[in-house]
């Protein structure tokens, strides 16, 4: 009754019986199960509980103020029976827990290695063969995936509810994740790990995709053919449009129509035009002039991006009017 | 009787006399009056907070001022209500009353306690001038070494708050061992005591860690010092191990005394001694042990090894047993007891209702394989509310209502109180159930915007904290209408058997007019 309403709500992404995402993987079959296991324990636990709170309360309300009330101090037999049994069924979620868990921390030697980078607030893709990608990532399907994760700048976590899989990312070293897709299609991420203001849009796509499909698009260069203006629209979705809009309006940082050629105000109280020199610096060395009125919140893009993309995001902002 | 003419609270006049009172059941209602107010305030956070997430996007203010919202939400909550609600305020009034005590052991340590806990909250509202601060109440690093000015102010907060929490715990438990009347052995002692006994066991020992931890990360701020930063040599991982090693036991430095509460409230309304009282008792002694060696849960995903993860996922595990122990003692105490229905009453009986939800969601995230799914989604903001506000506030409730008569000598309104009951329960279920839902669906929880798919439970949940918000405006009508215009109160309107109902309600200053002497447990209803 519960589930049909939800369904009736949410639709048919997520599966009515169990609320969970789409299982992407064997792994996320596996924690289904358990998840079904501990559900339904749960549910018979609470109605025990519940149920029998329910019944004793109703059956031995109070019938007069001078009710009298049976001696009952202890039963070691009962305490034995409700610590026993519990720590059994403990015993059995634990190892059941262990053994899905195991599961996923299973990086076999063959996988298909991939580079995540974590940044406030976008994440970056890197391939072996060079390609790279921001914000979408392509995998094929019926292959152990290794993603090999590292931040930029605070903790931010990478997590994959479809694969029922998430790992904190940490700046300064390199955590981990492993995972078999054997479903074709679009699975979202999330970062489960706060990292400041627009945490809530640190998102990504991840598309399982037939090998052919995949190898298809490694091989395609994304730029080809696309006019200076079009590269830097591309990059500005993809890294920009998290704090700037490409209106004239506030986000985290200023809005971008109107902003080159214009005066710009700076916090230690000099100003400067908008030219390419200073668009350019401020990717770069964001730091280096921080506009009145905002914080000096922008991470640096030095080494980030090509001199094509640098050129193609600078003409695009100029586009904007 | 010498209750009308002479009791604590005309013993002395004037603010003054309140504000360098050594009376311990002064203390208490002083903290009681602190409380309430933070609770205020954390509360109309909430209802911010609520109101933001009607719908996806920005709907009444934008993602910054959200993350604040949501650190001072939970900062509030957690450090200035739910720590200090029940040991520093219901138990300071009620404990040396439980075992037939004069005062507590430092009356002058239990003043400065209260007056850290003002100072510390006093230090954290000063981050308001410096853009708040929107790490989070957990401080993870290093974004709370990045972010903005406000967060050392917070930290600074926390850390004077802790010392309050610390000599409180030192306190009490001198005062269990010191100034127990003639006749209360350990095993005569209300469970409410073994309850405020274990917790004060947990603010010694856990809460230094905290206020360590918290000095580091303001040395780090302040002077640059490499402890948790990577860019400086450091390791942000070693923080969440410091942070939980203090904040896990901190959960039970929360739950354990509303424990407490329950026993008492469960016996005297059901009138019918405690069944189990060994078992309820160490159990809250075995939590309370437990609870030192489980804070890797929180970190399942945080980089630790897997072996660290499954020897937490077990250790875990076996805090469960004796939360079982507990629970199922106290429904079979109500086994042929004479059940009455009163407010403290329906809190006692609607804490075991949410608190088992919020017991068997709790071993759900305790299983390893099935945490890495849950974590940090709204399954555990869904968990964590229903043992903290369905199991920790819904006793301070009862207590509140089930000890108003001891306090000021007066009864309130039954029937409204039954009303608050009712919106407030009600409403809790219709705003936290959902997210257990959402969180299954992948929901990441500390978000100000979401996907569309989860709107339509977000709504639902909303509605029910506004459920909830009036049901706590209610409340608070209760309380000050009963302190203006409540009938006189006898002095023992429950017929309870502990010491607290033995005596004038009010109390007098020294509680006991000839001190009291135990021959028997504290639940003799026979």
């Amino acid at each position: 009754m519960f589930g049909l309403i939800i369904s009736l709500l949410v639709g048919k992404t997520i599966k009515a019986s169990t609320f969970m995402p789409v299982q992407g993987s064997q792994v996320a079959a596996q924690v289904d199960s358990l998840y079904m296991f501990l559900l339904v324990t749960s549910a018979i636990f609470c109605v025990l509980v519940i149920g029998g709170l329910i019944y004793f309360v109703l059956k031995y309300r109070r019938k007069s103020d001078d009710d009298k009330t049976a001696y009952i101090s202890h039963n070691n037999f009962l305490e034995f029976l409700w610590s026993f049994i519990p720590f059994v069924l403990f015993m059995v979620m634990f190892g059941w827990g262990w053994h899905v868990f195991h599961q996923m921390r299973d990086f076999s030697k063959d996988s298909l290695e991939v580079h995540a980078v974590g940044q406030k607030w976008f994440w970056d893709f890197k391939y072996k063969s060079g390609k790279s990608s921001a914000g979408e990532f392509y995998v094929p399907v019926n292959t152990p995936i290794k993603l090999i994760m590292t931040s930029k700048d605070v903790l931010h976590s990478f997590f994959l509810p479809g694969m029922r899989i998430k790992q904190d990312v940490i700046p300064g070293r390199y955590t981990a994740l492993a995972f078999t897709p054997n479903k074709e299609g679009t699975y979202q991420v999330f970062c489960t790990e706060y990292c400041g203001d627009q945490h809530s849009s640190m998102l990504a796509k991840m598309k399982v995709v037939s090998q052919e499909e995949y190898e298809q698009w490694l091989q395609e260069d994304a730029t080809a053919g696309l006019s200076l203006v079009e590269v830097g629209q591309k990059v500005y979705e993809q890294k920009c449009a998290v704090c700037h809009n490409s209106n004239a309006e506030r986000k985290v940082g200023p809005g971008f129509a109107g902003l080159y050629d214009s005066e710009r105000q700076f916090a230690d109280g000099s100003s400067a035009v908008a030219d390419e020199n200073y668009i350019r610096e401020s990717i770069l060395v964001p730091n280096a002039k921080v506009v009145n009125g905002y914080p000096p919140a922008m991470p640096s893009f030095q080494g980030q991006l090509s001199e094509d993309e640098l050129s193609g995001l600078i003409e695009f902002i100029k586009s904007l009017k | 009787m010498a209750s009308s003419t002479h009791n604590y609270l005309n013993h002395e006049k004037g603010l003054w006399s309140w504000l360098t009172t050594l009376d311990h059941k002064r203390i208490g209602i002083m903290y009681m009056i602190t409380v309430l107010l933070f609770f205020a305030i954390g509360g109309a956070f909430a209802m911010l907070l609520r109101t933001e997430l009607i719908a996806p996007g920005e709907t009444i203010f934008g993602a910054q001022l959200y993350n604040q919202a949501m650190t001072f939400h939970g900062a509030i909550m957690v450090f200035m209500v739910i720590i200090p609600g029940i040991p520093a305020f219901i138990g300071n009034f009620i404990l040396p009353l439980h075992i037939g005590a004069a005062d507590v052991a430092f009356p002058r340590l239990n003043l400065l306690s209260w007056y850290c806990l003002i100072v510390g909250a006093a230090i954290t509202f000063v981050s308001l001038i410096y853009h708040g601060s929107d790490t989070g109440w957990t401080f993870y690093t290093p974004y709370s070494i990045e972010t903005d000015n406000g967060t050392t102010w917070v930290v600074l907060g926390a850390f004077v708050m802790g010392f309050s929490s610390i000599l409180t715990g030192l306190n009490f438990v001198t005062t269990v061992h010191k100034l127990r009347c003639k006749g209360m052995t350990f095993f005569r002692m209300p469970l409410m005591v073994w309850g405020l006994y274990s917790t004060a066991i947990l603010q010694i020992l856990a809460t230094p860690v905290l206020g360590i931890t918290l000095l580091l990360l303001a040395a780090e701020r302040i002077l640059g010092v490499g402890i948790f930063d990577p860019k400086l040599g450091g390791d942000p991982v070693l923080f969440q191990h410091f942070f939980w090693f203090y904040s896990h036991p901190a959960v039970y430095i929360m739950i354990l005394p509303a424990m407490g509460i329950i026993s008492e409230l469960i016996t005297a309304f059901s009138r019918k001694t405690i069944f189990g009282y060994r078992a309820i008792a160490f159990s809250s002694i075995g939590i309370a042990a437990v609870s030192f060696f489980v804070w890797g849960h929180h970190m399942f995903v945080s980089g630790q090894s897997e072996l660290a993860g499954v020897i937490f996922s077990l250790l875990t595990m076996l805090v469960g047993v004796p939360t079982a122990i507990k629970t199922f003692n106290w429904v079979a105490t109500l086994y042929k007891g004479s059940i009455q229905f009163q407010s403290p009453m329906l809190y006692a009986l609607g804490f075991l209702f949410l608190f088992t939800i919020g017991g068997v969601t709790g071993i759900m995230l305790a299983t390893i394989g099935m945490d890495v799914h849950f974590h940090d989604t709204y399954f555990v903001v869904a968990h964590f509310h229903y043992v903290m506000v369905g199991g920790t506030l819904m006793a301070i409730m009862g207590g509140i209502y089930y000890w108003f008569p001891k306090m000021f000598g007066k009864m309130y309104n039954e029937l409204a109180a039954q009303f608050s009951f009712l919106f407030i329960f009600i409403g809790f279920n219709v705003t936290f159930f959902p997210q257990f839902v959402l969180g299954a669906m992948g929901m990441p929880r500390r978000y100000f915007d979401y996907l569309p798919i989860y709107e339509p439970l977000n709504k639902v949940s909303t509605m029910g904290a506004y459920m909830i918000g009036f049901g706590f405006l209610i409340g608070l009508y209760v309380i000050i209408d009963g302190l203006l215009r409540g009938p006189k109160a006898s002095d023992n309107p429950w017929k309870a058997k502990t010491l607290e109902w033995q005596t004038a309600s009010p109390p007098p200053h020294e509680n006991f007019l000839t001190e009291p002497e135990v021959t028997a447990g504290p639940y003799e209803y026979r």
